[in-house]
């Protein structure tokens, strides 16, 4: 009989904790040992002591939080690999959400429990594709845990983008987009769908593009739009992050349509209220439809949630006996989508 | 449906009218017949239905989905009609064909009311969620996307190159889907004309009088009336039926049944200003401000707030166009017509007569009614032309009341200026030492000082509640306004009309700026005097 769950992963006020192996997971406060499932701040705070992670969050934990405080020691761990911490395997499977974002599997006495960590099941150009995986406790997000929310295809948002282009030609169309991961799906994402003109970014996306680059991705024709002037700005596309596109930075822009690329656009109320011109419904966490089909998917009994709406996803699994509970985990979702659009995030001065 | 739902989309997201315009003339310029038309009359409220009650969207959806799931996501978009949209099930077998609007339009005509559910149900399996928003919106007559029927017409003439005036009179021999229109406008079909129905002809407006201007003006030459305050109308009465526009050309007859009833039978088209009067005397505009957007009319409010129309030209006599007369003369017409007709819910507003500008600026300054806005000047030879002609007409306002108040709050502006704090909330002093804000001004400022506002406000925020910062009380407005009204809504207690920053007062102190009861005075002044 596999030991309970309870009994080895605990929710402390540091975040979960997996005793036997002596580490958390995402804490949200700094840890002798930590294990990080993606790069985005609300899942990797500076200053731990050890840290383990796919060698793509590691770089880009680095880059975002400065030599050193991303950790005093790192170990990478590449998808599909394992390690044995005091008994506990510990295995990376792809979480399909930002480059490197991970799902970890851990198996303790027969016990298979996954954390899902952020996750997105599309398929998409800027980062490995998820694959649910097997277990008998899946502890999962449910961003958007609410059956309000069930994303389009994103190659329809992007084509709604290109033909606003056509329409206001001499409008400059700043999207906004958080600097890990959104950005570089929709620059990718515009490329797939034909549109290689110069993308114009606003100086915050710079340093994390490299980091991608330097795993292979490739952005075509890239230019700050610091640079740019007001008249080259005519008619092109920026990217900048979400605080950005409404504040004084956007003054340098040439009669912009203020665009947003978040699952939050989904609901009109959210759009209006940040007074976005063109919301473009484009997510990078798992949908309604897609929180529930990986849990079927996993054949998991009983499944925990970290963060997010957990009640809908908790009444949705009790239907069909999945037992559920929800962990509230603080911290979460300050960044990222997670956010909503009402955290005005720190002003942007680059 | 789609392409409509894409376009009320971008419609509902884009506050700009150039925008507005700009959406519109792309779905002209690449929507198909009958789909362009029936889409431009849907959003301008030419088209609307009520084949469905919410109580029926609500059966629907709840044969289909987990009522607590419903129950808590209703919570969280707060729309009826958005939420059914995003929470419709993706249907077991695979839908039929998506319908498009012509085909909506069509079959919402003819379809018996026991199949309509189930018609309703297919069409929403076979929609995607933004076109399902759209579909609900239609079907129960809501699509509010702040685009009038005049807008319409200012983006065809775009769109076509063509007056908006000459639209204006082919509109009401049409009918959606407007095929007539179209082919007119495409070098198809001859111009739709309908001679004896009501069409709205864009007035003549004034400039306002600036510094000097009088000098360089001949008394003799003008013609001085009030300017009242209400709203400027213009009323139109023919064998085909009768209409009220506004200045803009929205139809706003549904709202004054009281006044189309009274042009009922009458045959001119006429320039006025709509207002309450009781005993004669004009309520103040909150009170219009009462009728005002009602699609139909409570009959208590028809009592309690009875409208007219005081007339200040005519541009239609009969069949006779008699705007290219000169002023006196449509002048002497009007008078004529008004003694032999005697309307009823109509007056004359009458000429204010002077000799030298100083005379009639001492007019203007003793005149104390709550009803005046100030004065009109008309040149007495000037022909009736749509638009804002220079040096025709001029309007001289009465000189705006002045108050200091202290910035409490400040909001985003919109559009262009979504990037600055542009929206001020601003208060007084009560008797107790307590600010209590009084309205909110959103012009009045030059560029510069905007920019300086702005800066100030980010500088000086005590807290954040989404767009909106609470300053620290220390930053002294003047305030210019028109009218002080009595205001049950306002805590308080009275309502600024047109309020606007006049100057920043960096020089003086919150501590000195103005008390509410010298607000609340200028309320009763007005009352005492009218």
């Amino acid at each position: 009989m596999p030991p309970n769950p309870e009994t080895w992963l605990l929710v402390r006020p540091e975040g979960l904790y997996c005793e036997p192996a002596d580490l958390f997971i995402d804490p949200a406060r700094a840890v002798p040992r930590a294990l990080i499932t993606h790069a985005h701040a609300d899942h990797a705070r500076p200053g731990h002591g050890a840290v383990l992670a796919t060698p793509e969050t590691l770089a880009l934990m680095t880059r975002r939080l400065g030599e050193g405080r991303a950790g005093l020691s790192q170990q990478p761990l590449a998808y599909g690999e394992s390690l044995d911490i005091n008994g506990v395997r510990v295995t990376l499977y792809p979480a399909g959400h930002v480059l490197g974002s991970a799902q970890i599997l851990l198996e303790w006495r027969g016990s298979r429990v996954v954390v899902t960590g952020d996750y997105c099941p599309r398929p998409q150009p800027t980062c490995a594709a998820f694959t649910p995986v097997a277990c008998d406790l899946l502890i999962t997000e449910a961003t958007f845990g609410l059956p309000v929310f069930r994303h389009p295809p994103a190659e329809g948002e992007i084509a709604r983008l290109l033909r606003s282009l056509a329409v206001f030609p001499d409008r400059t169309h700043v999207v906004g987009a958080y600097a890990l991961g959104k950005a570089q799906r929709l620059i990718a994402l515009l490329r797939v769908a034909g549109y290689d003109a110069p993308i114009f970014l606003h100086g915050a996306l710079f340093p994390l593009i490299e980091v991608y680059r330097a795993f292979g991705q490739t952005f075509g024709d890239l230019r700050p739009a610091t640079a740019a002037d007001k008249a080259a700005l005519k008619g092109a596309l920026v990217i900048a992050p979400p605080a950005a596109i409404q504040d004084r930075w956007a003054r340098r822009l040439h009669d912009p349509v203020v665009a947003l690329a978040s699952g939050w656009m989904r609901v009109r109320q959210r759009a209006k209220s940040r007074g976005v011109e063109l919301p473009l419904v484009i997510s990078d966490h798992a949908d309604w439809d897609e929180l529930n089909a990986t849990a079927d998917a996993t054949q998991a009994t009983e499944v925990w949630v970290t963060h997010g709406r957990e009640e809908a996803l908790i009444h949705a699994l009790a239907s069909r006996g999945i037992l559920g509970r929800a962990l509230s985990l603080i911290g979460r979702g300050e960044e990222d989508e997670g956010g909503g659009p009402e955290t005005e995030a720190v002003e942007v001065t680059a | 449906m789609t392409p409509f739902a894409q376009l009320l989309e971008r419609l509902v997201f884009s506050p700009a009218r150039s925008a507005k315009i700009a959406l519109l003339r792309d779905w002209i310029a690449t929507r198909p017949d009958p789909e362009r038309g029936f889409g431009l009359a849907a959003i301008s409220g030419e088209l609307a239905f009520s084949a469905a009650k919410p109580a029926l969207i609500r059966a629907l959806v709840a044969e289909r989905t987990d009522p607590v799931l419903f129950g808590w996501s209703y919570d969280y978009v707060g729309d009826l009609a958005e939420t059914v949209s995003l929470i419709w099930p993706a249907p077991a077998s695979p839908p039929g064909p998506a319908p498009t609007l012509p085909e909506v339009v069509d079959a919402l005509g003819k379809v018996a009311r026991t199949e309509f559910p189930a018609l309703l149900a297919r069409w929403l399996d076979s929609l995607d969620a933004s076109a399902r928003f759209a579909l609900i919106k239609l079907i129960t007559g809501g699509v509010r996307v702040g685009v009038s029927a005049r807008l319409v017409k200012v983006a065809l003439a775009d769109h076509y190159r063509i007056d908006v005036n000459a639209i204006e009179e082919a509109w009401p021999a049409v009918t959606p889907p407007y095929l007539a229109l179209f082919a007119w406008l495409e070098g198809r079909g001859p111009r739709p004309l309908s001679a004896d129905r009501p069409v709205f002809r864009p007035p003549m407006l004034a400039n306002p009088l600036g510094d000097g201007d009088l000098a360089t003006l001949d008394p003799t030459d003008y013609r001085a009336e009030w300017k009242w305050d209400g709203i400027r109308v213009q009323a139109c009465a023919s064998p085909g039926g009768v209409a009220l526009f506004s200045r803009a050309g929205e139809d706003i007859t549904a709202a004054f049944p009281d006044v189309a009833e009274a042009l009922r039978g009458l045959h001119a088209v006429l320039d006025g200003e709509l207002l309450i009067v009781r005993d004669g005397r004009v309520a103040p505009f909150s009170e219009l401000q009462q009728r005002l957007n009602r699609k139909s009319v409570l009959v208590r409010l028809l009592r309690e707030f009875p409208a007219m129309i005081r007339l200040y030209d005519i541009l239609f006599e009969g069949a006779e166009d008699v705007r290219s007369l000169p002023f006196d003369e449509r002048r002497a017409r009007l008078e004529a017509w008004v003694a032999r007709v005697s309307p009823l819910r109509m007056d004359l507003s009458p000429l204010v007569p002077f000799q030298t500008w100083d005379e009639l600026a001492g007019l203007r300054a003793a005149a104390r009614e709550a009803g005046i806005e100030g004065l009109m000047l008309k040149h007495r030879a000037s022909p009736y032309v749509p638009g804002r002609p220079k040096g025709p007409w001029f309007k001289w306002k009465r000189d705006p009341f002045v108050i200091d108040a202290v910035l409490m709050y400040a909001q985003r502006g919109h559009g262009k200026r979504s990037s600055y704090y542009s929206d001020y909330t601003f208060g007084v002093w009560t008797e107790e030492g307590e600010l209590v804000p009084v309205g909110k001004a959103y012009f009045g400022f030059t560029d510069a000082e905007l920019v300086w506002l702005d800066r100030w406000i980010r500088n000086h925020t005590i807290a954040r509640f989404g767009p909106v910062r609470e300053v620290e009380k220390t930053l002294v407005l003047e305030i210019a306004f028109d009218a002080a009204q009595r205001s049950s809504r306002h805590r308080s207690g009275v309502a600024l009309r047109f309020p606007r920053v006049n100057r920043i007062r960096t020089d003086k102190p919150a501590a000195e700026a103005d008390r509410l009861t010298q607000v609340l005075a200028l309320v009763e002044n007005r009352r005492d005097a009218a």
